[in-house]
């Protein structure tokens, strides 16, 4: 505890000098560390009242309620009247791809040229040194999955720890996913003119997408089957889709589409995961019985139509929830990434509890990314990824992170932010707090 | 009959006249006096007169007379009309006939075209083309003609449609002669639109831009006729036509409005043509006071039978689906003058089909005859010459066989200019009948012939031993007619007969035959009487039922708008945002749209009690930045300044937006012009009264302010359109200071010289705008991010002598806070956003909690229609980064923007004597708990929680109503269209969106782009 509290005097007097680039990654877990006295959520719903919580070595030793068992030797960090969360999961993110999203392409790594490029991999471009990255570590979210956009196939993702010296050091798990952009009709923006009468129509060229992707798929099957002659990379990448080793990441937000997906995957031995699905809460039956997750895009967003329920995307949660729906949620972009713990709290004044809002963007996103045995829940065994704040981590008016673990490393909680506010507070003679 | 087919030949010779005089004959003259009488009609001599048994009299163009016993004088071809009906020919008010196509301009990418490129003596603007007139381009089109002459028009009005100003329309016959014999009047009416057309000239590229050059031309227009220095041919023209009809091609409802705002500010009177949508807001049609030419555009149905696809359909569609073959019925009804136009079919023959829809729905038919004949003749000034059947006026007459409006009735003959037009060749005889045929191996067969002139269907049948009944076709030409038949069974085979009429008593038809096995015989077919009217069947009544319109237009519409209430909330948590700060369990009563009392222990009164405990009221959301309910682009974005465009004029009362944000506690929005140029055009304040019109939207007595704009996107960086030259000025921050002092310079010149010249002075709307602001009367709201530019513009805004009222989006302003508390400028930021460009990549969230420590006036705003609707959140964040007090941080997004637009006499905290905004919260407000449940605006309660489940379910049984009814439509044969084609969203506008869509045809200048 004291060590913490000196760290965070040094860091006051060198921030004016050093910015951003003092913030370094944090060294490994050098003895057991206990918290006391907290309210725990474990991320699987349950809460403990007055407990504690023991790791070391980066993992998880003991969590239970009351006085902790053998701490000697431990640091002890007293939280008392404080929170301890598992540390927030990001699913499908450009954060480390992405540094300044318009006007500075040298920043932009999250997008390949071409239509079809399941093989680059977004973790040889994922940037431990973001400026954006402490930001929304400074918020909870400790694990992310850094993930390539555009085309149809964008390319393979990998899931991270977000405290690195180099990519090398942030991956958790490789190549976790391929992402694929399911085709949608889009409508012309011009009137048609008598040329495009003969022309191919929004709905004849997505229809021949959809062949191409069928057609793309089965052949990889097949290839995958057999020592081919020739190596087709794109091929390779799509193999682990077939052994269960990766999963196939579908952006698809429309009822139907989500059909044609989910029966896609179906027929070629698939496990899908949806991205987006704003009309998931359509087709509730069909994502159950074939065990097909949706990773919701975000709550904090408008309706599709008109005609629906105003509140229907902080209602989706909800809804999925109630129909036995697996779900996860994520948020847009990169820098956004810091509300994800209040897209998760936005469904909670629309049905949702506040544990299963906490279990949307821990556990649920583990289980779907692949990571739950390692992480998503305060478990025994698991990785010490969790974090201390002073109150409701979910709402803004009490989110107050003070202290983050991942595996069982204090990491820094400074940021760019942050101290800019101290330098100009500074300036100004007012007070920082 | 004999006659009748005697007057077709003649007109095959086409040759006549005394009226072209000046044209030298090649060959013999040949005039014909075109002497004929129309006898024993029924004369339809206009909507209120008919004469039984009358003889219509013309001598080569003209009518001689009208009326009943009229002796036919010597000399006169004799035209027996006994049973059948005359009428005057149509006029179609709204047309391009005769013209050229508008050139549709191809798209070169972003060309810079900043003025007219047209050679001549022209005005600036390519989109002001008062100098077109048609008369000189028109020449009369045959085959087009024919195509209106087929649906009984004999005159159009004739337009350019192309362009903003338009110049001036002809009123054309449709008559197939030379272009000088057609022309009615020459100079029919002076057109007008919102749309540029074809022009190349870059401005304006939004609808609010089109209304700025409509009223800076009036403006320019006036001061022409006072000066000597300049010649201008499109402003002499534009001024020469004022005193013709002026007509203006105005749209939906809310565009009729947005153009009589122009007329009335410069005392105009516009005849509207319109896209058919004046259900929607009726009354407001009327006040108008003015005439409409409406179309018969009403939408197919939609293929509803794949639920999700129907789900593309939007409620707005749905409803003009039902509503719109109302609309003549309605207009009627409402007592407004209008003209109908075939304009804007996909099909002409969609013309009578859709006349009759809106007759069956209570148009009545004297109503549909004044407006296709009597009110556009008037409106066009040619009622001397058409519209009615009189002396003198042109021989522009239909020849009927029945009421003209009815499902039966067959056109037979359009007569124009006293030339003939043969609509529909079998029109002497009704063929239709039972016939008893005989014949070598025919005998025993009997015929039935129903259907109309021109389209016959026929049944044979034979009864007795060998009874048999087949269907067979019928094929009737002029007098000749072709049968045929398969009886199946003796013989087997097709029988085919021709013929013609032989006997017209009994009727008779006879003719050859040929059998299935190639023998010939002759038959012949008598009239033995007129088939059954039991076997007429009858058509199923349609269901001519509709819903109510809703106001706005659009999902979650009232069919009766709300009312102010009078509520006493009891025993809440009172965020007053006054010196009482948060009062516990205390209560707010409102009365006539105003806070009455805050406190503890209130009185009801005779008010509506609502206990609101546990709960919190906040006063309503004030967003100082948003770009939701304006509509045709939010970017005027063509020019560096474009000070005279307003938002107030493209105030869009349907966007759902409005109703979404009420559900979010939002009631006051501050609606901005982009930031594409330094200098952009008046804001707007409006409150979210939803399902008013657009201008009751606006605050009353708010102060005006105006959009300015700093940084990378008035200098362009972030358009990369490939191979687009970016050479509008500015492209650097050092341009962008000169932008302001050019054009302060220029406006405070303008001002010393309206002192001194008054009213010789020509009036500029841009440079007024800035005038004002030198004056403090207009105040600024600075779209602006990094140190450098903000210190910049403070720094202009000393030396010109204005002031800065708010530094917008200002992610920097903790930079310079202390500079801007010197100054008295307000900051209205975002909570958290940063790192989307280059020029953010040093925001951060505490910049709010900087500027306000340092005593800066601070909001947080939205820029965005998703976030405006959790500003309350976006406020909570004041908390998380800063840990600002909760009653401060309430404050950024309701009394410091109430503050900053100069309105916290009105809004923004919850005491008496203020407009009643307020929000009742499930929990503390700035949570993300926290649910919405009630929002009213001036005491009107628009957003209910509770009630708005109903809402959903009202407007899913509505829905559903509408999709039943089009089922059963398609069943009957309706001709449908594929839901989801074309968008049915409304664009959604951010600082950087620049969109000309509709305003635009020719030039997809800008596409979207999206960021802050």
């Amino acid at each position: 505890m004291k060590k913490i509290l000196i760290f965070g005097g040094l860091l006051l007097s060198t921030v004016l000098v050093y910015a951003q680039a003092n913030i370094s990654p944090a060294k490994p877990q050098s003895k057991p560390i206990v918290i006391t006295g907290a309210t725990i959520h474990l991320g699987n719903g349950q809460v403990i009242n007055n407990g504690y919580i023991a790791f070391d070595k980066g993992k998880i030793t003991a969590v239970g309620e009351g006085t902790a068992p053998n701490t000697g030797g431990a640091d002890i960090i007293n939280a008392a009247g404080k929170q301890v969360y598992p540390g927030f999961i990001c699913p499908v993110t450009t954060l480390g791809l992405v540094e300044i999203e318009e006007g500075a392409k040298g920043t932009v790594d999250d997008e390949e040229t071409g239509d079809l490029n399941p093989n680059v991999r977004s973790i040889v471009a994922y940037n431990t040194d973001s400026k954006v990255i402490p930001t929304v570590r400074s918020n909870g979210i400790l694990l992310a999955q850094p993930t390539p956009n555009g085309g149809t196939l964008s390319g393979q993702s990998s899931v991270v720890q977000l405290d690195a010296w180099n990519w090398e050091d942030a991956a958790y798990k490789t190549d976790i996913a391929v992402h694929l952009n399911w085709p949608v009709v889009r409508p012309p923006r011009r009137r048609a003119t008598v040329a495009d009468a003969n022309a191919e129509s929004p709905d004849e060229a997505r229809l021949k997408q959809l062949d191409e992707i069928n057609n793309l798929f089965t052949a990889a099957k097949a290839y995958a089957t057999a020592k081919p002659d020739v190596v087709n990379l794109r091929f390779e990448a799509l193999k682990g889709l077939f052994n269960g080793s990766k999963k196939l990441f579908i952006n698809v937000d429309g009822a139907k589409e989500i059909i044609e997906a989910v029966t896609l995957a179906n027929k070629l031995g698939i496990k899908a995961v949806i991205v987006g699905g704003k009309e998931a809460y359509l087709v509730t039956n069909l994502l159950k019985q074939n065990n097909v997750p949706v990773i919701i895009r975000e709550t904090q967003t408008l309706p599709a139509r008109d005609e629906d329920d105003v509140y229907l995307p902080y209602k989706l949660p909800k809804i999925l929830q109630d129909a036995g729906v697996e779900y996860g949620l994520t948020g847009t972009g990169f820098w956004r990434q810091r509300n994800l713990p209040f897209e998760a709290g936005q469904a909670v004044g629309y049905g949702l509890t506040k544990e299963q809002a906490l279990s949307m963007i821990t556990i649920n996103n583990a289980k779907i990314l692949g990571i739950d045995k390692t992480t998503g829940t305060l478990e025994v065994g698991k990785d010490a990824n969790l974090f201390i704040s002073g109150g409701d981590a979910l709402d803004m008016i009490t989110l107050d992170v003070q202290q983050a673990f991942i595996q069982g490393r204090n990491i820094n909680l400074d940021n760019l932010h942050k101290q800019l506010y101290k330098k100009f507070s500074n300036k100004y003679g007012i007070k920082a707090d | 009959m004999k006659k009748l087919i005697l007057c077709g030949f003649a007109v095959l010779l086409l040759n006549y006249s005394k009226a072209q005089q000046t044209f030298p004959v090649n060959g013999v003259q040949d005039i014909r006096p075109g002497l004929y009488a129309f006898t024993n009609a029924t004369i339809v001599v206009n909507s209120q007169q008919t004469i039984q048994n009358g003889t219509l009299l013309i001598k080569d163009r003209v009518i001689e007379s009208v009326g009943a016993g009229t002796a036919i004088p010597k000399g006169y071809v004799v035209v027996d009309l006994k049973g059948k009906y005359i009428y005057p020919s149509l006029i179609d008010a709204y047309t391009t006939y005769g013209l050229p196509d508008a050139p549709r301009q191809a798209f070169t990418g972003r060309t810079i075209t900043p003025l007219s490129t047209k050679p001549g003596a022209y005005g600036w603007n390519e989109a002001i083309r008062p100098e077109m007139n048609v008369k000189s381009i028109f020449h009369s089109d045959g085959s087009k003609a024919e195509a209106f002459k087929k649906n009984g028009f004999g005159a159009v009005q004739s337009l350019i449609h192309d362009g903003i100003a338009r110049g001036t329309s002809v009123v054309a016959t449709l008559g197939d002669e030379r272009d000088n014999l057609v022309v009615l009047k020459d100079e029919a009416a002076a057109n007008y639109s919102f749309s540029k057309g074809t022009a190349a000239t870059n401005y304006p590229s939004s609808l609010m831009g089109s209304i700025a050059l409509i009223r800076q031309t009036y403006l320019d227009a006036q001061w022409y006729n006072s000066q000597k220095e300049e010649y201008n041919i499109s402003l002499a023209e534009f001024n020469r036509q004022q005193n013709l009809p002026q007509i203006f091609e105005a749209g939906d409802q809310l565009m009729v409005l947005r153009a009589d705002k122009i007329a009335k500010e410069f005392g105009k009177k516009y005849v509207y043509k319109t896209d058919g949508d004046e259900y929607r807001r009726m009354d407001a049609m009327k006040a108008t006071g003015s005439s409409f030419i409406i179309p018969l555009t009403f939408p197919d149905a939609f293929d509803v039978e794949d639920p999700l696809q129907a789900r593309k359909i939007s409620y707005e569609q749905l409803k003009d689906w039902e509503l719109a073959p109302n609309n003549p019925a309605l207009m009627e009804k409402a007592g407004i003058r209008f003209a109908i136009t075939s304009f804007g079919l996909n099909n002409p023959r969609d013309f009578w089909t859709n006349l009759r829809t809106a007759i069956e729905h209570g148009l009545t038919e004297a109503q549909a005859l004044r407006s296709l004949t009597e009110i556009p003749a008037e409106m066009l000034g040619v009622s001397d010459k058409v519209g009615t059947l009189a002396k003198g006026k042109m021989a522009n007459f239909l020849i009927t066989s029945d009421d003209l409006f009815k499902k039966e009735n067959v056109i037979y003959e359009n007569w124009v200019e006293g030339r003939q037009y043969i609509v529909s060749r079998v029109s002497a005889i009704n063929l239709a009948g039972n016939y008893k045929l005989s014949g070598d191996g025919l005998a025993g067969i009997e015929l039935k012939v129903t259907g109309n002139p021109g389209s016959y269907d026929l049944s044979a049948q034979r009864t007795g031993a060998d009874s048999v009944r087949a269907r067979g076709t019928f094929i009737r030409n002029g007098d000749m007619v072709t049968l045929y038949f398969d009886l199946k069974n003796k013989p087997s085979g097709t029988i085919r007969l021709n013929g013609y009429i032989s006997n017209t008593s009994p009727l008779t038809l006879t003719g050859g035959a040929t059998l299935p096995d190639g023998s010939s015989t002759n038959w012949s077919a008598v009239y033995s009487g007129p088939v059954p009217a039991a076997e007429h069947r009858e058509q199923p009544k349609p269901d001519l039922s509709y819903g109510p319109v809703v106001y706005p237009f659009a999902a979650f519409g009232n069919a009766e708008i709300p009312k102010a209430e009078t509520v006493l909330f009891k025993n809440a948590t009172v965020w007053t945002n006054e010196k009482e700060g948060i009062i516990k369990n205390a209560d707010v009563l409102i009365e006539n749209g105003k806070i009455k009392a805050v406190g503890k222990n209130l009185s009801a009164g005779n008010a509506k009690v609502i206990d609101a405990t546990g709960k919190h009221i906040t006063a309503g959301i004030v967003d100082e930045h948003s770009h939701i309910a304006a509509t045709g682009g939010i970017n005027e974005g063509t020019q560096s300044v474009t000070s005279e465009v307003r938002i107030g004029d493209v105030l869009d009362s349907e966007d759902i937006n409005l109703y979404r944000q009420l559900a979010g506690g939002v009631t006051t929005s501050h609606i901005l012009h982009g930031s594409a140029n330094p200098v952009g055009g008046q804001t707007m304040l409006i409150k979210h009264r939803w399902g008013v019109l657009p201008e009751q939207l606006k605050l009353d007595g708010a102060a005006g302010f105006i959009k300015f704009a700093l940084g990378e996107n008035v200098k362009q960086s972030n358009f990369n359109i490939p191979g687009g030259p970016n050479t509008r000025f500015p492209q650097s921050r050092m341009g962008v200071e000169q932008v302001y002092v050019d054009a302060f310079t220029r406006a405070k010149e303008y001002k010393a010289a309206l002192a001194v010249k008054g009213n010789h002075v020509r009036r500029d709307l841009e440079l007024d705008a800035l005038v004002e602001i030198l004056e403090d009367k207009r105040h600024i709201t600075c779209h602006s991010y990094v140190q450098s530019e903000i210190n910049m513009l403070i720094h202009v805004a000393d030396s010109m002598g204005f002031k800065v009222n708010t530094f917008t989006h200002i992610l920097e302003g903790y930079k310079v806070a202390d500079k801007m508390k010197t100054h008295g400028i307000a900051g209205s930021t975002f909570s958290d956003w940063w790192a989307y460009k280059n020029e953010v990549s040093e925001a951060i969230p505490y910049n709010g909690k900087i500027m306000h420590d340092m005593g800066v006036v601070t909001a947080f705003n939205s820029d965005d229609e998703e976030m405006a609707r959790r500003l309350n959140q976006e406020a909570g964040k004041a908390v998380t980064y800063g840990h600002m007090s909760e009653e401060e941080a309430l404050k950024l997004v309701t009394l410091n923007p109430a503050k900053m637009l100069h309105v916290d006499d009105k809004i923004g905290s919850l005491k008496a004597g203020k407009d009643a905004d307020l929000v009742v919260w499930s929990t503390d407000p700035l949570s993300i708990y926290a649910v919405a449940e009630k929002t009213y605006v001036d005491g009107v309660p628009y957003w209910d929680y509770d009630k708005d489940a109903a809402k959903q379910k009202e407007l899913q049984a509505d829905e559903a109503r509408i999709i039943q009814k089009m089922l059963a439509a398609k069943n009957k044969g309706a001709t449908t269209q594929p839901a989801g084609v074309g968008g049915r969203k409304r664009p959604v506008y951010d600082c950087d969106t620049i969109e000309d869509g509709a305003y635009v045809v020719a030039d997809d200048y800008n596409g979207m782009l999206k960021s802050k």
